[in-house]
């Protein structure tokens, strides 16, 4: 039997090649993915999010981890799909209309797959529009939007009133993120959440779905 | 050192330029647009940008060319301009010194992130060699590869800037961490400038990032795990938001106050970033004249 305290630490240490070759003999012996993803991975994860916290980690062991994690799930995702388990939850995310700057979106979006959920990545520099037809083609739960400048912050808001408008906006919950966005503009704009780092936007992401 | 470093610097420490892209919004670039894109459309707000600073005492001015390496300018759809900006921007800058002060030329991050696989090693390379050759063709008398946050991207763009042989500069941002001590991929101070000393840069530094209270631990450190002059440019202070645009608190004389703990800890080159204007730079400059 393959030991999967070995999995919860490969995680942690990012060794993403050890994390899949145990993935792969645990399902070999009938592990339930399930069982790897969430007694196991998760609690790997949440390990590296803490040492962040601490300053023990920084954001490369954080993007190790994920690759890690990512790398496992590969394996796990197919399997769970053909049983029709359905992912943690489903996240647009992209940077607002008018801002380029994708750095900490590709680091959420790195973290969130780590977390389970599945990403559909828009990119940089994302209309209300494009949001919605994800919303709707996609049936994403989550709207995730990041801003670097604080000359496009005000484009989290017109993306919240265009959800409004095409009458999807109870269908998910809107999450922002960036150097310049605070809790107090959040709840100014009627988001469902902020983080001020990618290890939060995580947490802040699977409480969202568990509130849906 | 360099001819160009030693002969600014036989003086004492040098008085550098606060920030750009804040002096160009009050001259009229709009929320959202992309400063370096002026140097075609607006040369004359750009150089007076480069002016208010030589007045105000700038023995260093820096070029409106932070954005322009091909990654970023094809975001703006200027990827075939890369040479045109970056030669205008060196030519604002010499007007405005007008033999009074030297031009560093900036290049900044390209804003994608080696290790998350958003760009290659060979493409950052290739546009940084880019930027450096057009800056350098343009007759800038050093490079400054400045507000790195990845000590990867910095030592690539360092050794590009090189292959010029002009005096390179090079600074990080140090903003993560609890002492706000590390770059944003962990890196300390000693570990940012012993690799930056190995790459060849002749000065090194911190900018952006925080107030500038925070900077003077910083400089201490990068000095004593490094021989090179050091160069600062802090915040002024942290941003606050108001009506949708950023608003720095501290003021010309509070900026201007660390001054001589900055010099003490041992910064030979020293200027502002984020939020500083030409006011905290006669600030500076009246510091360093005091000794």
């Amino acid at each position: 039997m393959v030991d999967l305290k070995k999995l919860y630490e490969s995680v942690v240490s990012g060794d993403a090649k050890t994390t899949q070759a145990i993935t792969q003999q645990a399902l070999a012996e009938g592990v339930d993915p399930l069982v790897l993803v969430n007694e196991h991975m998760v609690p790997a994860m949440d390990e590296v999010g803490r040492r962040f916290e601490a300053n023990e980690y920084f954001v490369p062991e954080l993007l190790i981890s994920a690759r890690a994690m990512k790398a496992s799930l590969e394996l796990i995702r197919p399997l769970l799909v053909a049983r029709g388990d359905k992912p943690v939850g489903r996240v647009a995310i992209g940077t607002v209309k008018g801002d380029l700057h994708d750095i900490g979106k590709n680091l959420v979006a790195s973290l969130l797959e780590g977390g389970g959920f599945e990403v559909i990545d828009l990119g940089v520099n994302v209309s209300p529009e494009k949001f919605i037809e994800t919303v709707n083609s996609r049936q994403a739960n989550i709207v995730a939007m990041s801003a670097l400048l604080t000359t496009t912050m005000p484009a989290m808001k017109t993306t919240i009133d265009a959800l409004k408008q095409a009458g999807v906006r109870d269908k998910v919950k809107v999450l922002i993120g960036g150097a310049p966005i605070t809790q107090k503009y959040a709840d100014e704009i009627g988001a469902d959440g902020y983080s001020e780092n990618a290890v939060g936007a995580v947490a802040l992401a699977k409480k969202a779905v568990a509130s849906a | 050192m360099h001819p160009t470093l030693q002969e600014l610097l036989a003086h004492g420490p040098v008085v550098t330029d606060g920030a750009w892209g804040t002096e160009l919004q009050s001259r009229g670039l709009g929320l959202g647009d992309f400063p370096d894109l002026w140097n075609l459309t607006h040369p004359d707000r750009v150089g007076a940008v480069a002016r208010a600073y030589v007045s105000a005492g700038s023995q260093v001015i820096l070029t409106n060319t932070f954005g322009a390496n091909r990654v970023r300018l094809s975001e703006q759809s200027a990827a075939n301009q890369v040479a045109e900006i970056n030669t205008r921007g060196v030519e604002i800058s010499l007007a405005a010194a007008g033999g009074r002060a030297r031009v560093f030329a900036s290049i900044g991050p390209t804003g994608k992130l080696l290790l998350n696989g958003d760009i290659t090693e060979d493409e950052l390379r290739a546009a940084f060699a880019e930027q450096a050759r057009a800056l350098a063709a343009a007759h800038a008398d050093a490079l400054v590869v400045e507000t790195m946050s990845d000590l990867e991207e910095a030592k690539l763009a360092v050794s590009a800037a090189r292959e010029t042989g002009l005096p390179v500069i090079a600074c990080m941002v140090f903003d993560s961490g609890k002492d706000k001590d590390r770059t944003m991929m962990g890196n300390t101070p000693e570990q940012t400038a012993q690799a930056l000393t190995e790459a060849g840069a002749d000065v090194i530094g911190a900018n952006c990032g925080q107030g500038i209270a925070g900077f003077v631990s910083i400089c201490g450190r990068l000095r004593a795990a490094t021989d090179r002059p050091i160069w600062i440019k802090a915040n002024a202070g942290l941003p606050t938001m108001e009506d949708g645009r950023a608003h720095y608190n501290a003021t010309p004389g509070e900026f201007a106050s660390h001054i001589p703990a900055l010099l003490k800890a041992g910064a030979s080159f020293l200027g502002g970033c984020c939020g500083t204007r030409p006011d905290f730079i006669a600030g500076v400059s009246y510091r360093i004249a005091k000794g």
